[in-house]
């Protein structure tokens, strides 16, 4: 095993500068609290552009809490606080004046359960994104559904029923839903958030696969408690604990020579 | 069989007939009403009723028709009132659950919920009557809008809270902002539990009596002018029932079994539609 840090690895001034072109996220010393209970303790780490990272650690080690900081989902719990920089394109997400509402469009998210807005239909949960915010125009809002719900392998499935109530669909139906409603506002990053947690096998292989063709256009951020995921599906991993980034690099890395003895253990499902 | 089993078991059975009587119990009185209603009251039930002004005192005839249609307008002018007050208010205290105005309106609101409807009553007096010196079908629906209010505030908070957060979240983090979220996804969600309060709430103020006495007044005639007394089915009943005449006795039975009907009707309204709330996971 060498002894190289995350960083060395990475050549992290390389990286950079190309995620700064081409809409990674670059993420500095960012620190989250929900209250007193110091859930993210410095994390700096950078998300390629168009490639899938994963986030693995054990329960309550931070991982869902720094994906929600990434869009600024985090703020939303009563009494959470952020600190740190999270760069998009090279610019602050956190910075004054930085409308979180705007961060989210272009940074979307799915969540660990399916959540379909329960009174609308196939289409208008799709459409709803921009629908909401005032886009009326028919053809365009048809288009919009068609090439969303391709893009989330669904829209074999549900051609013929799209006015049907989204919540009519199976629980793997219902997360590619999810994934097509948050591609429909075509957002430069996707966070998935354990999106396959709540399904059964085959379900949870098909959005592995989309999860896959999706990264050839969108940047890909997923958390997952699963190591045969991350390990099937991500091109870069990065080990959480007790809320500090243990390890990152290119997902063959830390699944074979881990550089931390405590990454080792965890892949190995000697804890966790 | 062991003996202790046995008796065990035999106690539980005990237990169980037990709880059940209670239960029936508690259905008892509505049943007892409705057939004491029906026994009393049916006899003075005809077209008649339902169509014709009161007569003249001591004649036979005539019936509640005004007071039918007044109660109707009674709650029109109470709702208008209440719901968009009670409405907007229970989103609020849902949506901003910790804020200090929250705390004080959801105090208020229960302290509301509390008090007695006669002081309601007053309150409208107060405010309506004596400014405009003569009772009015305004003073009426203001003294039942205010009682309407604090039961529309707690029922719909309760049910916009029970939107789940993972919907709020998944509208959020498509980039829409706040506001558009709890008007175009949270209370269509909770719409049809609104309205089920509404109705609930409509259906406790439809039988209040002391507020209106000296509010609405009650009014032997058809009035439409919101400035002028109106009927209503609780004071003509009340009216009637403290007359002397046994043809006025039998309306009042009469009136009470339409209410009563009247109040069965808009509850089970109120359970179907609850019935088909949208699933909320």
């Amino acid at each position: 095993m060498d002894s190289l840090t995350a960083a060395e690895r990475l050549s992290a001034p390389a990286l950079a500068a190309l995620i700064e072109r081409t809409g990674g996220i670059q993420v500095r010393e960012l620190h989250a609290w929900f209250d007193r209970l110091h859930a993210l303790r410095g994390i700096s780490l950078q998300i390629p552009p168009r490639k899938v990272t994963a986030i693995i650690g054990p329960s309550g080690c931070g991982k869902s809490t720094f994906l929600r900081c990434l869009n600024r989902m985090h703020e939303l719990v009563a009494g959470a606080r952020v600190a740190g920089q999270v760069l998009l394109d090279g610019q602050d997400v956190y910075a004054p004046g930085v409308d979180p509402v705007l961060v989210r469009r272009r940074i979307g998210m799915v969540f660990q359960k399916p959540n379909p807005f329960p009174t609308m239909s196939i289409y208008d949960n799709v459409a709803a994104g921009w629908k909401l915010v005032g886009q009326r125009n028919r053809r365009r809002l048809d288009e919009i559904v068609e090439r969303s719900l391709r893009a989330a392998a669904l829209w074999d499935e549900v051609k013929d029923r799209l006015h049907r109530p989204g919540t009519s669909l199976s629980g793997g139906q219902q997360q590619r839903l999810c994934i097509a409603r948050a591609l429909a506002v075509s957002p430069e990053v996707l966070l998935m958030d354990e999106p396959a947690s709540a399904l059964d096998p085959a379900s949870t292989l098909r959005i592995e696969e989309l999860a896959r063709q999706l990264a050839e256009t969108v940047t890909i951020a997923i958390v997952t408690h699963n190591m045969q995921q991350a390990a099937r599906l991500s091109d870069f991993t990065g080990f959480f604990l007790d809320g500090e980034l243990i390890e990152f690099g290119t997902t063959q890395q830390i699944f074979t020579t881990p550089g931390d003895r405590r990454t080792g253990e965890y892949i190995t499902g000697r804890f966790g | 069989m062991d003996l202790a089993f046995s008796r065990r078991k035999w106690m539980n059975q005990m237990m169980a007939a037990l709880t059940a009587l209670w239960a029936a119990l508690v259905l008892a009185p509505l049943f007892l009403v409705l057939a004491f209603l029906m026994r009393t009251g049916l006899s003075a039930i005809n077209l008649e009723f339902f169509t014709a002004l009161p007569g003249p005192a001591g004649e036979r005839g005539g019936g509640m028709a005004n007071a039918i249609v007044g109660t109707v307008y009674l709650l029109s002018l109470a709702s208008a009132l209440g719901v968009p007050v009670g409405v907007l208010a229970g989103i609020f205290l849902a949506e901003y659950p910790n804020t200090r105005l929250a705390h004080l309106t959801r105090f208020t609101a229960d302290v509301l919920n509390g008090t007695p409807s006669i002081i309601m009553g007053l309150f409208a007096y107060t405010l309506v009557v004596l400014p405009l010196r003569h009772f009015s079908a305004l003073a009426g629906g203001v003294a039942l809008g205010v009682i309407l209010i604090p039961t529309v505030v707690r029922t719909t908070e309760e049910i916009v809270r029970l939107v789940p957060q993972s919907v709020r979240e998944a509208s959020l983090a498509l980039g829409i902002p706040q506001w558009k979220t709890t008007l175009r996804v949270v209370i269509p969600t909770a719409a049809t539990g609104i309205v089920t309060g509404i109705m609930v709430g409509l259906a406790r103020i439809a039988g209040e009596t002391a507020p209106l006495l000296f509010t609405a007044f009650g009014n032997r005639f058809w009035n439409w002018d919101p400035l002028q007394p109106i009927a209503a089915l609780p004071i003509q009943i009340f009216a009637y029932a403290i007359s002397p005449f046994d043809d006025w006795h039998r309306q009042a039975w009469a009136g009470a079994l339409v209410l009563v009907t009247m109040l069965l009707l808009v509850n089970v309204a109120a359970r179907t539609a609850a019935g088909r709330q949208v699933n909320l996971r």
